[in-house]
């Protein structure tokens, strides 16, 4: 070191000048960051889908694409959801209460979450990290799933399951119950899928 | 600058050019001397000692073939799965390329998981070696990023929803998750924009912090010099050396380990070119069997696991549930109270761990299982970082630690492996108990190391290394 004495006029100066040329480079970084958002056409893209469930029959699934993610419309059989009422004590949201904003629309939040008792319809990914459960429609032991297994979903991943209203059993990964999209009947067989108000 | 060297004329022509290059690039000169010719590593490194240069190898084998890969692939969501298979099938020797790179990110993971695991066994991570272990651990990190990166470049199923998963895991960060994960992703789901991004972070961003922590895991390493099987200071003030300085048990690493090491190599690449030609799948563990089907947003395949190097973490991941968390509650609480009770520290360190405890433990059953997941599985990484500090045995080798310390680090290995086969195998109830007393383990080795670690009468150890020569 040297024995020159410190210049402290000089040292503010210095200071101040890294100062300005932090705050221009944290701008500069701002645009490079920026791009890392969901672009204008991706923003765009999510109209709602309509679905013709006429052929649709009890016990049957169809899955169809919105906004990139898989969504099921399900027919329940009336033992399906004579079932249901029997699993609250093992479910941890039977009453959907949890983040209701996010997973249940007001019209969902009954005991077969649905608008129509047979018809579910529910996002297929699981909340947990977003894969796609399996449909484990059989009763009855079976490999991954407890013996007294009264049909529901399995997510492959992590082994959440869910019951036929797409409720999710008590400590599973999952913690919440499936989503309910915002869905409307346009007819008796026509659903739109994505938007609440019939158009 | 350095002084200028004049040469006899009458010198050779190769020594007029060396002169020639020495007086304009002295630099390269003097980093020839200092990390070959004149770098004394101890003479009795063992077969452990191989890991890092193979590590170099597969480095390098990875970025010469991705530069070929890359001539020929195509980042984007509708024509990535096919320009794979047009690499496998079309272009010629493609096929080759492609799974020597496929072979090499396994064999990656093989060789560090071994290098890290002499670091552990001969406490090579102890003062005065520190940063070099820290370098390493992020070198393993970015080594992860870029692997699990790389891994949806094929597009196919596994590489979908591997990185569904993977980025989800970001959005279980309360508050600012599930706008980091849509950053990540650039999509509302992982698509195009991801797929492109992370051909970029593959290619060019990580690669490159990858090669700038290697370089600076090498000068910290060649600055302090290497550890032995026996954990002794070669270069220390008390160490013997020659009339010159030099270490006696120390050969320079030109040409000894060069040579030493192009044995380790051609036994390498025996067993590498074996898997390229022969199991470049590896039974479905190298690459696994659903991601020859392309992506497909709509349907997750029956059962997804990641590739074998991260089922470990992913096991840990998976043990965190509801029922769990009060395991780790219980966990913290016990580590608190035992710390307020029996540490020997000022009252004020006991109220900041009891405060700490108790917000850890209100935090704990205020946010969902499936974070905590995430803050184990990436603890687990984490926490590597940290063992230079954790060590508290008075002497750095297993060689003279107290003989049952051995047993601690075997069962570590049997734990971690049992780990990884678990990843790999679709939920079960008892793989959930057992991985989570297995992520239990893997922690308690870790948090419990300063006190393990001090127990027991380690053996003397001696002066000099011990080597017999061949």
């Amino acid at each position: 070191m040297s024995d020159t004495p410190i210049d402290s006029s000089k040292r503010t100066w210095l200071i101040a000048t890294g100062c300005a040329g932090a705050v221009g480079g944290v701008a500069t970084a701002v645009p490079f960051v920026s791009t890392f958002q969901p672009s204008e056409k991706a923003k765009a893209a999510g109209a709602a889908v309509e679905v013709d469930i006429s052929e649709l029959k009890p016990g049957e699934r169809v899955t169809v694409e919105w906004r990139g993610k898989p969504v099921w419309i399900i027919k329940r059989t009336p033992e399906q959801l004579a079932e249901l009422p029997k699993n609250d004590a093992q479910l941890a949201d039977p009453k959907s209460e949890r983040k209701q904003a996010e997973f249940t629309p007001p019209y969902a939040r009954n005991g077969h979450r649905s608008i129509k008792p047979e018809i579910l319809v529910a996002v297929g990914i699981c909340p947990h990290l977003g894969c796609s459960p399996t449909e484990k429609f059989t009763m009855g032991a079976q490999p991954s799933l407890p013996d007294d297994w009264k049909g529901g979903f399995l997510c492959p991943c992590h082994g959440s399951t869910f019951d036929m209203a797409g409720r999710v059993y008590k400590n599973k990964p999952s913690p919440d119950n499936l989503e309910v999209p915002p869905h409307v009947y346009l007819s008796d067989t026509r659903l739109l899928i994505g938007e609440d108000k019939k158009a | 600058m350095a002084e200028f060297k004049e040469i006899s004329p009458n010198a050779s022509a190769g020594a007029k050019l060396t002169n020639w290059f020495e007086n304009r690039f002295p630099t390269a000169f003097d980093a020839y001397r200092v990390h070959m010719s004149e770098y004394y590593a101890p003479k009795n490194f063992n077969f452990w000692y191989i890991f890092g240069s193979l590590a170099l190898l597969v480095l390098v084998i990875q970025i010469v073939t991705g530069i070929f890969l890359v001539m020929h692939y195509k980042p984007d969501a509708a024509k990535a799965f096919e320009s794979v298979e047009y690499i496998m099938r079309d272009v010629p020797w493609g096929w080759l390329i492609r799974y020597m790179h496929s072979t090499g990110a396994s064999a990656f993971f093989i060789v560090v998981y071994l290098h890290m695991f002499r670091g552990l066994l001969y406490g090579s991570y102890r003062k005065p070696r520190e940063l070099v272990w820290i370098f390493g651990c992020a070198i393993f990190l970015a080594l992860m990023a870029e692997a699990f990166m790389g891994y949806l470049l094929p597009w196919g199923q596994m590489s979908y929803w591997g990185a569904q998963v993977i980025v989800n895991l970001f959005a279980a960060i309360p508050f600012v998750g599930p706008d980091l994960a849509l950053l990540i992703r650039g999509d509302y789901v992982v698509g195009d924009a991801t797929l492109n991004r992370f051909f970029s972070f593959h290619v060019i961003a990580v690669p490159l912090v990858l090669l700038g922590l290697v370089v600076a895991h090498l000068l910290a390493l060649h600055d302090v010099g290497s550890n032995n099987p026996d954990g002794i200071e070669i270069k220390g003030p008390k160490a013997p050396k020659d009339a010159k300085g030099k270490p006696l048990d120390g050969i320079p690493f030109h040409p000894y380990y060069t040579v030493h090491d192009i044995l380790g190599v051609c036994l390498f690449l025996m067993a590498f070119t074996a898997v390229v030609f022969f199991a470049p799948e590896a039974g479905g563990y190298f690459l696994e069997y659903n991601n020859f089907i392309p992506a497909d947003p709509l349907v997750t395949p029956a059962h997804i696991a990641p590739v074998w190097y991260f089922t470990p973490f992913y096991s840990m991941l998976r043990a965190i549930t509801s029922e769990m968390m009060y395991a780790l509650i219980a966990c913290v609480v016990l580590g608190a109270a035992f710390g307020v009770l029996k540490g020997r520290m000022p009252v004020v360190f006991k109220g900041i761990i009891a405060v700490a405890a108790a917000v850890g433990v209100a935090l704990m059953l205020a946010i969902d299982a499936k974070f905590w997941g995430v803050v184990v599985m990436g603890g687990a990484v984490i926490i590597l970082f940290f063992l230079p500090w954790l060590d508290c045995s008075p002497v750095k080798s297993i060689r003279y630690r107290p003989s049952w310390h051995k047993y601690v680090y075997a069962v570590f290995v049997v734990n971690f492996v049992i780990l990884a086969y678990l990843g790999v195998q679709p939920p079960s109830p008892i793989g959930e108990r057992v991985s989570q007393v297995g992520t239990l383990f893997y922690f308690g080795f870790f948090l419990l190391m300063p006190w393990w670690s001090s127990l027991g009468e380690p053996k003397p150890v001696p002066d000099r290394v011990n080597f017999a020569a061949h």
